[in-house]
């Protein structure tokens, strides 16, 4: 057992347990706060993958964007924040016999599938590699405005949706 | 003579070669290598966890002083009861008082938010300090997104507030932490644009290496963006003008008004640390963080010029927060996204710009001082643009208003 | 890569253990004297009035969501800002132009109004 393999597991479990308790809250709030649980779990979980940005930006986008809206959002829905909701719902034993079989086959999936693996070590400069091609014409030139123009397109939906209120 | 120059030599690099001596008695008790390396970082990172504290307990004595100077009151050594010489002890009995005051738990908390909000308050104060460069090899860790970190460990705090203001059941500390965390998010902005112009001149993330590419302090290559940082991070720390997320006057406390004793000592001490935080990252950013005279002789007085360049900033953090009042919401927002959101944008753009016209025009190359000064030039001239747009509105405005005073002034002529 | 990591662990471990001691220490050294009149929510010494639930503006989702789009962006200007000093000119050009079209975007959500507070 490697030091990676206790983090990895230990990550893992911060995700999933949070993942868990966000299901089964019984506050709305609460819920929202396990979800950024998990998404610390998540930016661990990036990190033992040897992408720090992107843990980083887990954080930053995730904790600190989505998060609060989220927040918003359910404090936007009046009385949401006050009920107690229950737990599970009448048919909660055919949603988990649906969960259980849908685990395991991924599970027999995941397992059989020969994975390509390379023992080569990330490169250090892993982040201006990214940089260079995202600029690249051959790149990912084109994906780089696109997305540029979808977020105009998400910001002029708000402010439209918003304001019919 | 010997033994005083090995002193000497001893002490110029002082805080590593204790460092190195601690790490020669560890491997000579026996330890394997990764245990004591492991050790090594341990005791690193309580002192890293340590130094905040340390200045801010400094920091608050030193606020009391400069506030009574400035606003002409009492200061901690005039209070009547004794508290050390120059009231130096002032800060101790405010800890002793805040832990020995009973909490007083409200009725209709939600206990678990409520209780983690001011342990993560400083947790995340402390988390910042891991990539501070104390010196020419002093730093906790020299992540290769160092920066990014700490911008996203600020922005992943948000949340607390949230957590805070509504766990405690309480009108006004709800709606002190919705305006907190509008404040927050808007001036983060910015802050990140600010930073992103600065890891677009010197090219790196890391802070060792932002620190090494100031031959000359970006403060004055980069004038307006330091503005534009220094502006976003007082309103990140809620130092007036941006204070009112604390506002007595106005929301009694915001979102901490149902804590008390050791649990809003926490929010105060995670409000200093962050103070001190931004500092220590405005003097590495922009004003050459360890650099400095003979540092290449003495590392060890790199340290001090890092803490000199701090005090600095937290001098002027001072007199600003001393001396002036406090803005409205609204003001504070239109601020923000109409002002500094558009100015940061287009600093970006036109140093962006400007960095490559020198490249493309000179293609020899250019000296570091002929760089320097065409960066100072292309801010000077973003400053006199928005001084002139800020002017030209301001006349039209004022040319509105008279209108209208005008026009007032005619009717009630004519009604009489 | 990972060895630096180490060293943010642990501050994270110590950063979470040191409001943790200092609380408790606070715990240990407090008194705790509950009354029912201590307990009641402030709210400037009177009776609190009402439920505690305050109008949730929709203007602090406009901002919330306008930040979000921000953000974003700044997490692909990031590496793009990291290479600058290698790029060519067009390439410097492509992320003008998309600070640009966010800049429009902006311009548009100040002209709709929905930067205004109230």
């Amino acid at each position: 057992m490697t030091v990676q393999q206790v983090l990895f597991l230990l990550f893992g479990a911060i995700a999933v347990g949070a993942a868990v308790g966000m299901v089964t809250a019984r506050k709305v709030f609460h819920a929202a706060l396990w979800m950024l649980l998990a998404f610390f779990g998540v930016a661990g979980l990036y990190v033992l993958l040897e992408a720090p940005f992107f843990a980083a930006a887990q954080l930053f986008v995730y904790m600190g964007a989505i998060g609060v809206l989220i927040i918003y959002a359910i404090m936007l829905t009046r009385g949401m924040m006050r009920q107690r909701l229950p737990r599970v719902n009448d048919q909660w034993w055919f949603a988990g016999l649906l969960a259980a079989v849908f685990l395991g086959v991924l599970a027999w999936l995941v397992w059989q599938h020969p994975w390509a693996t390379t023992a080569a070590a990330v490169p250090g400069d892993s982040l201006n590699r990214l940089g260079l091609t995202l600029v690249d014409p051959e790149g990912f030139a084109l994906p780089f405005e696109v997305a540029s123009v979808l977020l105009v397109m998400a910001l002029i939906g708000a402010v439209t949706i918003v304001r019919e209120r | 003579m010997e033994p005083l120059s090995r002193f000497l030599a001893f002490l110029a690099d002082a805080i590593v070669n204790i460092g190195e001596w601690i790490r020669g008695l560890l491997l000579g008790t026996g330890l394997a290598e990764p245990w004591v390396s492991l050790i090594m970082k341990a005791i690193g990172a309580v002192v890293v966890a340590f130094f905040p504290l340390m200045v801010v307990i400094f920091l608050i004595w030193a606020y009391r002083k400069v506030a009574a100077r400035m606003q002409g009151r009492l200061g901690p050594n005039s209070s009547g009861t004794w508290a050390g010489p120059y009231g130096i002890l002032h800060t101790f009995a405010d800890a002793i008082k805040m832990l020995t005051k009973e909490d007083i738990r409200p009725q209709g908390i939600d206990l678990i938010p409520y209780n983690l909000a001011p342990i993560l308050v400083v947790f995340a104060a402390i988390a910042t300090w891991a990539v501070m460069p104390f010196g020419p090899k002093l730093i906790g860790t020299d992540l290769n997104i160092g920066i990014f970190y700490i911008l996203a460990f600020s922005s992943a705090a948000l949340v607390v507030f949230l957590m805070a203001g509504w766990s405690s059941n309480n009108k006004y500390a709800t709606v002190g932490a919705f305006r907190a965390v509008a404040q927050l998010i808007g001036y983060e902005i910015p802050q990140l644009l600010a930073v992103l112009t600065v890891v677009m001149v010197t090219g790196s993330l890391r802070m060792q290496e932002i620190v090494d590419r100031q031959h000359i302090p970006l403060l004055f290559q980069l004038p307006v963006t330091a503005f534009i940082f220094f502006l976003a991070s007082m309103a990140e720390v809620n130092a007036r003008p941006f204070e009112l997320l604390e506002a007595e006057s106005e929301l009694v406390c915001g979102y901490f008004i149902e804590y008390s004793g050791m649990k809003f000592g926490m929010f105060y001490l995670g409000e200093f640390m962050n103070s001190t935080a931004v500092a220590a990252l405005f003097a590495t950013l922009f004003l050459g963080g360890w650099r400095g005279p003979w540092v290449d002789q003495a590392p060890i007085l790199g340290t001090v010029w890092f803490l000199l360049k701090m005090a600095l900033m937290l001098l002027v953090w001072m007199t600003i927060q001393l001396t002036l009042p406090r803005l409205r919401i609204d003001q504070m927002l239109a601020f923000n996204w109409k002002f500094l959101v558009p100015l940061a944008l287009a600093n970006l753009c036109v140093i962006a710009l400007v960095n490559k016209g020198i490249v493309e025009w000179f293609p020899g190359g250019v000296s570091a001082w002929t760089r320097a000064g065409i960066l100072l030039m292309a801010n000077v001239g973003i400053f006199l643009v928005t001084w002139g747009i800020l002017t030209a509105l301001e006349r039209r405005e004022r040319r509105h208003r008279e209108a209208w005073q005008a026009a007032q002034v005619g009717e009630v002529e004519v009604s009489v | 890569m990972l060895e630096q990591f180490i060293f943010v662990g642990v501050l994270l471990v110590v950063a979470l253990f040191f409001p943790v001691v200092l609380i408790g220490l606070a715990w240990l050294l407090r008194p705790k004297r509950p009354n029912p009149r201590k307990s009641e929510i402030y709210e400037c010494g009177l009776q609190p009035h009402g439920e505690n639930w305050v109008q949730f503006k929709a203007q602090y989702y406009i901002f919330a969501l306008v930040f979000l789009v921000f953000d974003v962006e700044a997490v692909f200007l990031f590496p793009w800002a990291l290479v600058y000093n290698w790029l060519p000119l067009y390439a410097v050009l492509e992320g003008v132009l998309f600070i640009a079209l966010l800049a429009a975007a902006l311009v548009y959500a100040w002209q709709k109004g929905a930067l205004e507070w109230m």
